[in-house]
Formats: C-alpha cells, structure tokens, sequence
C-alpha cells in the first residue's frame, strides 16, 4: 500500500504555508515504525524524542524554525523510499531521523546520499551502514549489530555458552546480525551448529523452536528484535526449550520488550545496550520530559528514542554551525569535526566512517524481587568502553575511509 | 536419539504435530467454505477476516469483561455468527442472481473493510492471548514434547468437523439443506423457508470461522492480518479438495496439514509453497479436485 | 455457470465508425492532459500512476472481454518488476531491455499460470490464479534475488538506449509516457481485432463458441499470456521509474488493488481502468492521512460498486449518454 505516501504529501501541504521564507527553518521527518513490531521501541516514542530535541535547540537558538513532521514505513522499503522521496523532493524535509527496519534503513540511506541530504539513523541495527553502505551523509548513531554481537555474543560464549543456533529474522537486519555474532562466537572458540531463518512479524515460531531444539545447542541466538524477540522467548516456554536446558540469548532486546515480556520470563536475560533510561541523573530527568509528553503509564524509553533525541540535537548544532546550510555532506563533516555532549548520551563523537561512537553496557534483567520501582528492569554487569564497543574503523570496509 | 530417516524422531513428530494443527485450521476453514458455497454459491472471501474477528473478540472479551477462553470459544462464534447473519441479509442477498464473481468481489471488499478496522484499533503486531490454566503445561511423550494446548486444538477441530458432517449428512435438517443446494425451488414448494435457511447457513459458516479463529488465539497471537494470511492457503485447499463434498473438505484439510510438516521436515525452504505445488498437481491430473464433480 | 449474466454489464458493441470517433476524441484528450499535467502536479506521482493505469489496462482485457477474473495479477506485474530491477542493477542492462526482459518473464509466468488456471472456470479460476501468485509471492520472499524483505533497492535508471539519462525526470517521464500510450493503443487494437471479437463471443457463451468450431481454450490462453505480459510491461517500468522492486508488488493487495481500480473505472470498458486507477491513486494520495482507514474505505468502494455501480464511472456515464 503507499497509503503513507500521500501522508507525507498532506502533512507537506499543510506546513508549506508556514515554512516559506525563512531560510533558517529546518525540517526534520522522523520515519519510523508507527503500528507494527517496532512500534514500542521506536515509534511515537522516537517522534517525541525528536520533538523535545528540536525544543531544546530552539530555546538556544531563537532564529531557527524547527519542524516535525513523521510518517510510518510500515516496514517496507518501497513505501519508506517513497515518503522519503516526497519529503525532501516536494515539502524541503532536511533530515531523516530513526528508520527502525535495516532494511529500509538502506534504501533511505541511498535517497539522502542521492539527494544529498542527512539520515540520522537511530533505529536500524545493520553495521554495513557503516561498512560496505557507508555515506558522508549519514550518521549511525545508537548501535549496530557488530556491537551487539560482540557484546553479549562474547559475554555468553565467556560463561560457558558454546554451541549456537540461530534464530534469525530474514532481511538486512537479522543476516548481519547473525553474520556478526556467528563471527564473534567462531573467534572465541564456541561453534555455530544450525540457523533457521523466519519471515518479519512472525506470529508462530513453534516449527522454527522445534528445529532449534532438536539442533540440541546450548544457546539459541535470537538474532531478530521487537515483537519477533518476544514471541519467540514465550512460545520457547510454551515447548519447554529452556526446562529442556537450552538458553536464549536474546541479541537485540529493547527496555521496552523486556517490559512486555515481564520480569517473570525475562530474567536473567543478558543483553547489550548503549543506553538505560536509569543510568544517571541526566537520563533520568530527559526520561521524565519524554514520559509527560508520551503521557501512557509504564512505558519507558528505548535507547532508540535517545539515540534520536542526541543525534537530532548534535545534527541541529551542526547545521547552526555552518550557518544554517542545507549541504547534507558539509552538516555531517561538521558532526565528525566536533565532539558532543549532552545530558542523555554524554560524550559523544562521529567518526568518519559516520559511526557514533560511546560507551555500550552489558545488563541483566533484574528477577521481579531485586525490582525495586516501576521501570527498574536491569542492572549493570559491565562497561564497554567505545573503542572496544564498536568494530575498529580499519575492519568496516568502508570506502570513504579506505579509500 | 532415535532417528527416523536420519531426521531425529522429536523433530519429525514435532513437526508432524505442527502440521495437523494447521491442518486443523485448514479443514474447519475449507469446511465453512463449503457449507457456504453449497447454500449460497459464493465463494466466503471475508471468511479469513470472520477467522480474524473470533480471535479478536476473544481477545477483546478477556480485555474488557475478564471473560476466558471457555466462555469465549461460545461466545465469540456466536457474536460474529450474528455478524455474519447480518451481512447476509443487508449485501449478501442482493447478489444471488448475478454471476458468481461478485460475490467474491463483495466478499473480498468486506475483508479489507474488517481488517482496516482491526488495524486502526489493535496495531499490526500481534496481541498476546493467554493460554487458558487448564490447558497449561505439556506431556513429554519420549519422542517429543506435547504442549497441552495443541492437543487440544486438534482433538476440538476434529470433533467439530465431525459434528459437522454428521448433521449435514445424517440428519433430517442436514437432508433438507442438501435439497436446498439442489433444487431450492422444489425444497420452497415443500412448504421449507429456503432464505431463513441460507441465512442461517451464512451465519453458520461465519460462526466456524469465528470459533477456529477462538482455537488459534493462543497459538498464533492475535493479529488482523492473521485471516488474509491463511484464507489464499485454504482457497488453494479447497480447490484441490473441490467443493463437492463436506468430508472432502475435512479430509484435505488434516491431509494438507501433514503434507506442510513435513516438508518442513525434509525440505523446509518449500514449505510454505508445497501446498499451492500440490494444488498446481491436481488441477493438471484431476482438474474438479480430489472430491470434486464436474459440474 | 456459464449460464449465468457475464460480468461485463455493458455488453458487446458493434464498432461503428461514430463509436471510434468517440474513442479517438478521448484518447486525443487524455494524450494531451498527460502532456501537460506534470507541468500541474508532482511528476512521479504521474507516472506510477500510468504504470498502474496500464496494469489495470491489462488486466481488464481478460475480465472485461473474456469474463475470466484473474484474482492473482501481481504475480505478473510484481516478478516483471522484480527481474527487470535485476537486470538494470545485477547485469547492468541498459532499461529498455531490462523492460523487456521483465515482460517476457511476465509472459512465460502467464503461459505457465494460465494454462493451469483455463482449466477450471468462474469462481475456480479467480482462486487458482490467486493461489498460484501466492505461491510466487513466496518465492520470491525466499528467493536470493528479490532481496526478500528488503527488496532490490537503488535500481539505476540508466541511459536509455545507452544514450539518454533517465536520472532527468522530463525523460523519465516521456518513455513512461510512451510505454503507456503504445500499451493502451495496444489493447484497443486487440480488442477490435477479429480476434478481439471472439474472445468477446467466448465471454458471451462459451459452448456456442465452442459449437461454432472455435478452440476456445487456445483463444482464452493467449488472451490470459496477453494480459500477463502488458501487466508485467508495466510492473517493469514502474521498477525503473521508483528505482525499487519489492514484496508489495508481488503479493496479494496488490492484486486486489487492481481489481479495485477495473471495477471503480468500469469492467469492459475501454478508459475506464486508466479512470479507475487514477482515481484510485488519487485517493490514496489523499486520504492516507487517516491511516489504515484508507483500507476501509477501498473495501466500502468494493461493496458498493458491486451493489450499485456494477458498470463502474466510465460505464455509468456511456449509460447516462445512450439514454
């Protein structure tokens, strides 16, 4: 359906009145995963986030305009090139932030290398995007699968987890992120024994579980995220996988999906992030902002709605920086030139591949007695520095940077 | 391990298992379909969407009122059984004097109306349906783990299909439905309301779809798309069972469902399409289906 | 069942010289407002909306001048797209035979589909040709090629015949332009062709054709290849134009959307799926700001063409003149 299409097309000419003129209005288009499996992680989440980012700017910046507008990809590449397309080509859109989905995060990724716009990409997980896809256009903000491989794939190989099988959700996303992990497992002497591969939005994993079961490997690797993540861990109890003595690693888990999912059955799940709503003081008041404007008891931000609200507000200071210029290249050059920081994220730098580059944690789901609040799901087992976190610049394969 | 053709013995029963739940679903859907189709001449596009609207007014019944899946598996089919009698009588009627297609037109453009609606208002992810206490827990059987829920299911579906065909084709109700499908002009003349019993054959067949839909809640979440989904695999099902027969449809049902499982087995890539390779078979063989009369 | 009134209201007309003159003035009119419209409205709009226009074109010969409803055209019109898409970008094709490479796929599935599906009629065979696109549409969600879910993005453009750069949106839009005029003129031409008029008979009454000596099933492939090619002509261009092939054109609201566009522009009739399916896209493009309602809202348009408006906005209107 390109239903969202004209979404974009209305929203363009409703603020086109407004938005003409003044040269110092930036336009932001948060494309993201409105109604779907991704919707709790990102979403309208993302979109408040990119709204409290534009906020703060303005109040520092008084003659820029900024404006919001978003859109739901539905998960599909065609319909998010589409809007993407009519943003920047008919309503001025200058940046497209978030895009959950590798996938169409990849396509996006070559509509603003094309139009030479900027991509903020908060949602997406596939390192090749800052690897063999990279763009002077875009910056990868929050994480990325070779981080989240290296992370937890290497904690549970370390305590013993060392036969695999893989669970994996069957586009960009899901491959790289098995391909990642197979990588880091094989390095640090476990052994792959088996992969399946499910379609987006699964609803029945019982014939993919039973095949995982029978491979009789120690862990199943769930690389998939969101709602998949979640059925996936449930309908695993309802076969008896980890009574049987196999264990999950989920490889993409959101605070959100660990809140679906429940103490109960989350706990003791290992995972890596880049961001905890409760990891300090500045996260802690940014997550008090966003929960009054998200206004629905319970829920708790993603790293992905930080990775947006920061990497909004650095690519807005960027734009400030070069006088307000609407070259994508130049914005982000600016970006790579100097570091950030901000309450949320802290310390952050854009290295040249356009990687963002911080800190990553290693959490445990907490049992439902060690919670102590609503919202207080995890505790911190260890500090990965950024260098150690992300893929060094030298292995990515990127031809900016090689060539 | 025990191994059967070298494939381990808990994944070949697993898989099997898998196969005749889907099954299940296959022969009480293709089974709706065919007592629709047999009364009305239509074929029941929307029956993926009235598949949907059970589960969703399971969901919805434990949602709102705390009711569980027992009162739900009667309620539900009853609900949208009356939704059905509805359409019925406000759209369907107008079409039987027309060709065939459109009553698959009209069918088909009710679908697209019910799932819209189900999306605007639940999301396209899945909603998670709580296994009913009763029905927790599993047997492991040696060769594999039997998850209570799904023994279940096949047992209802098969006592249902069964059920089915028995009134249809042993009792005098079922008697004067099957004159109906012949001649409904002569049956009219025995004094028998001929519309009141289409419509009620209508909302019976609605009510199937309701009641699998109910059954699927807890296994395959509760998604609006979950009804297109399966309805083009039961199209197939039904042409290769042909419309002919009730037990056909049952029969190809269960029969397909294995099939499916076990080309998850020994060629998992093609199963998703092994149905339709069947279905392709058939129609170069036995063009009227496996059941079928050459009308 | 073949008894039964055909789908196509407005029934066979004799090409009368007044009748052509009539088709001509339209087609003259719809030329020229496609020449000038992009100078009004947003270009690639325009031409996915003629991409469509002529998949509905398509689609209607088979239902329109044979009776058979084929429920499972976006199996012709998606893998068209899908092998065109990987012409121009795995081999590098110039788009032109990346077009024709993906009508010819599209004319190979045809003869495949089509000779399984004339097997059965009516009903029978919209669900045999909706199970078999299924069937693809799942090959191709498997398939290395299609990229799956992610599809086969950043399809080049090309030059065009080597030489013209389709990157240019004017040029772009002529040869979209041109695909449309020639596909369209096409099928009128088959469906006032000789053998136009006896796919009409078959759509009448099948056994008198049959008795009048005619191989029926031979005439209902070749229309079924016929259409399959144009839809899949058009699923091509529309690959190259957007620069992206993927699952939504293969799988089965897709389908479904065509059917709509046919039937809201008039089933039989000669502009009514160029009508219906701007109309179509024009409310899409509208509307999608409510959502999902746009979903319901198509299937409020299915129920009610079919309960009132069987002869569609073209066919309506013919009525409204004859009178």
């Amino acid at each position: 359906m390109r239903n969202t299409l004209g979404l974009a097309a209305l929203t363009a000419l409703l603020l086109c009145g407004t938005a003409s003129a003044q040269d110092k209005t930036v336009k932001i288009g948060v494309l993201t995963d409105m109604s779907s499996l991704y919707a709790d992680d990102t979403g309208i989440g993302s979109v408040i986030a990119a709204k409290l980012a534009a906020e703060d700017f303005m109040a520092k910046h008084k003659d820029y305009k900024v404006e919001v507008v978003s859109a739901d990809h539905q998960n599909k590449a065609d319909v998010g090139t589409n809007i993407a397309n009519q943003w920047i080509d008919r309503d001025g859109v200058d940046m497209i932030a978030d895009v959950p989905n590798s996938g169409v995060a990849l396509a996006i990724n070559e509509v603003t290398r094309a139009k030479n716009r900027v991509f903020i990409a908060s949602g997406p997980a596939s390192s090749d995007l800052t690897g063999p896809k990279c763009s002077p256009n875009t910056v990868h903000y929050t994480y990325d699968t070779w981080m989240l491989a290296n992370g937890t794939g290497k904690a549970i190989v370390k305590t013993g987890g060392d036969t695999w099988f893989f669970l994996t959700s069957d586009y960009a996303f899901g491959h790289a992120l098995e391909r990642d992990t197979a990588a880091v497992v094989e390095k640090n002497g476990g052994k792959v024994v088996g992969k399946v591969r499910h379609p987006l939005n699964t609803n029945d994993f019982s014939s993919f579980l039973l095949q995982a079961q029978a491979s009789k490997a120690k862990v199943i690797g769930l690389a998939n995220a969101g709602g998949d993540t979640i059925n996936a861990i449930k309908q695993g109890a309802e076969f008896g996988i980890v009574a049987g003595g196999q264990k999950f690693a989920g490889l993409l888990i959101f605070a959100p999906d660990v809140l679906a999912l429940g103490l109960k059955t989350a706990q003791g799940l290992t995972y890596t992030s880049t961001w905890y709503w409760d990891l300090n003081d500045g996260t802690r008041a940014w997550t008090k902002r966003w929960d009054k404007m998200r206004d629905s008891a319970g829920k708790v931000p993603s790293m992905n709605m930080a990775g947006v609200y920061s990497g909004t507000l650095q690519y807005l200071n960027a734009v400030a920086a070069v006088g307000g210029s609407k070259d994508g290249k130049a914005i982000v050059a600016e970006m790579k030139k100097t570091p950030a920081e901000d309450p949320v994220y802290g310390k952050t730098t854009i290295r040249a591949d356009g990687r963002g580059m911080h800190p990553a944690y290693l959490f445990e789901v907490k049992s439902p007695a060690e919670s102590k609040y609503p919202g207080d799901i995890v505790k911190i087992k260890a500090t990965i520095p950024p260098d150690e976190a992300f893929r060094p610049l030298k292995d990515g394969n990127c031809p900016m940077v090689s060539g | 391990m025990v191994t059967i053709f070298g494939i381990p013995s808990a994944a070949l029963f697993g898989q099997l298992l898998i196969g005749l739940i889907n099954g299940s679903f296959y022969a009480l859907l293709s089974l709706g379909l065919a007592v629709i189709f047999g009364m009305l001449n239509i074929i029941n596009f929307a029956h993926g969407a009235q598949y949907m609207l059970g589960a969703v007014a399971a969901f919805l019944l434990l949602q709102w009122t705390g009711l569980g899946y027992w009162t739900a598996l009667i309620v539900a089919p009853l609900v949208v059984g009356a939704f059905g009698i509805i359409i019925e009588r406000t759209l369907l009627q107008w079409l039987y004097k027309l060709d065939h297609l459109y009553g698959l037109l009209l069918t088909f453009g009710l679908a697209l109306i019910v799932e819209g609606i189900a999306r605007n208002f639940l999301g396209s992810a899945g909603l998670p349906y709580t296994l009913p206490d009763s029905l927790r827990g599993g047997q492991n059987l040696g060769f594999m783990f039997l998850p209570n829920y799904r023994a279940w299911v096949i047992v209802a579906s098969l006592a249902v299909c069964i059920a089915t065909w028995l009134v249809i084709e042993r009792t005098r109700l079922g008697a004067y439905l099957r004159a109906a499908t012949e001649n409904p002009t002569l049956v009219r003349a025995f004094g028998i309301n001929v519309p009141l019993m289409i419509t009620l054959t209508y909302g019976f067949g609605v009510a199937l779809a309701a009641f699998a839909g109910v059954m699927a809640a807890p296994i395959y979440n509760v998604s609006p798309q979950m009804g297109s989904e399966l309805i083009i695999v039961v199209f197939a099902v039904v042409v290769i069972g042909g419309m002919g027969s009730i037990l056909g449809a049952i029969v190809t049902g269960f029969g397909l469902g294995i099939v499916e499982g076990l080309t998850k087995v020994f060629f998992p890539e093609a199963s998703n399409t092994v149905i339709f390779v069947v279905m392709a078979i058939v129609l170069l063989v036995r063009p009227a289906g496996l059941f079928g009369r050459r009308a | 069942m073949d008894t039964t009134p055909s789908l196509a209201v407005t029934g066979s007309r004799q090409p009368s010289a007044l009748r052509r003159n009539g088709d001509m003035i339209f087609f003259a009119i719809m030329i020229v407002g496609l020449i000038v419209a992009p100078f009004f409205t947003y270009p690639l709009f325009l031409m996915q909306a003629m991409c469509f226009a002529l998949f509905a074109c398509a689609f209607n010969l088979l239902i329109g001048y044979v009776g058979l409803l084929s429920f499972g055209h976006a199996l012709y019109f998606g893998w068209a797209s899908y092998v065109c898409a990987y012409a121009a970008k795995g081999w590098g094709l110039t788009p032109e035979l990346a077009i024709l490479l993906g009508t010819l796929t599209a004319a190979v599935l045809g003869l495949v589909a089509g000779s399984l599906a004339i097997r059965r009629q009516g009903i029978y065979f919209a669900m045999i040709t909706l199970a078999l696109a299924q069937m693809m549409y799942f090959v191709a969600l498997r398939a290395k090629f299609t990229g799956g879910e992610d599809g086969i993005q950043a399809v080049p453009r090309g030059y065009l015949f080597g030489l013209i750069d389709l990157r240019n949106t004017t040029a772009m839009y002529i040869v979209v332009l041109v695909i449309f005029l020639a596909g369209f003129f096409l099928i009128y031409r088959i469906i006032h062709s000789p053998f136009g008029e006896v796919l009409k008979a078959i759509r009448e009454n099948e056994p008198r054709a049959i008795s009048l000596g005619y191989r029926t099933e031979r005439y209902k492939l070749i229309a079924f290849v016929l259409s399959a090619s144009l839809a899949g002509l058009a699923g091509s261009t529309k690959a190259i134009t957007l620069q992206i092939a993927s699952l939504t054109d293969v799988n089965w609201p897709m389908s479904g959307e065509v059917v709509l566009m046919t039937l809201v522009g008039g089933l039989g009739t000669i502009f009514g799926p160029v009508v219906g399916a701007f109309v179509i896209l024009f409310m899409q493009f509208k509307l999608s700001v409510v959502g999902e309602w746009v979903l319901v809202i198509q299937g409020v348009i299915f129920v009610t063409c079919v309960l009132l408006f069987r002869r569609g906005i073209v066919g309506e209107i013919a009525a409204l003149f004859k009178r």
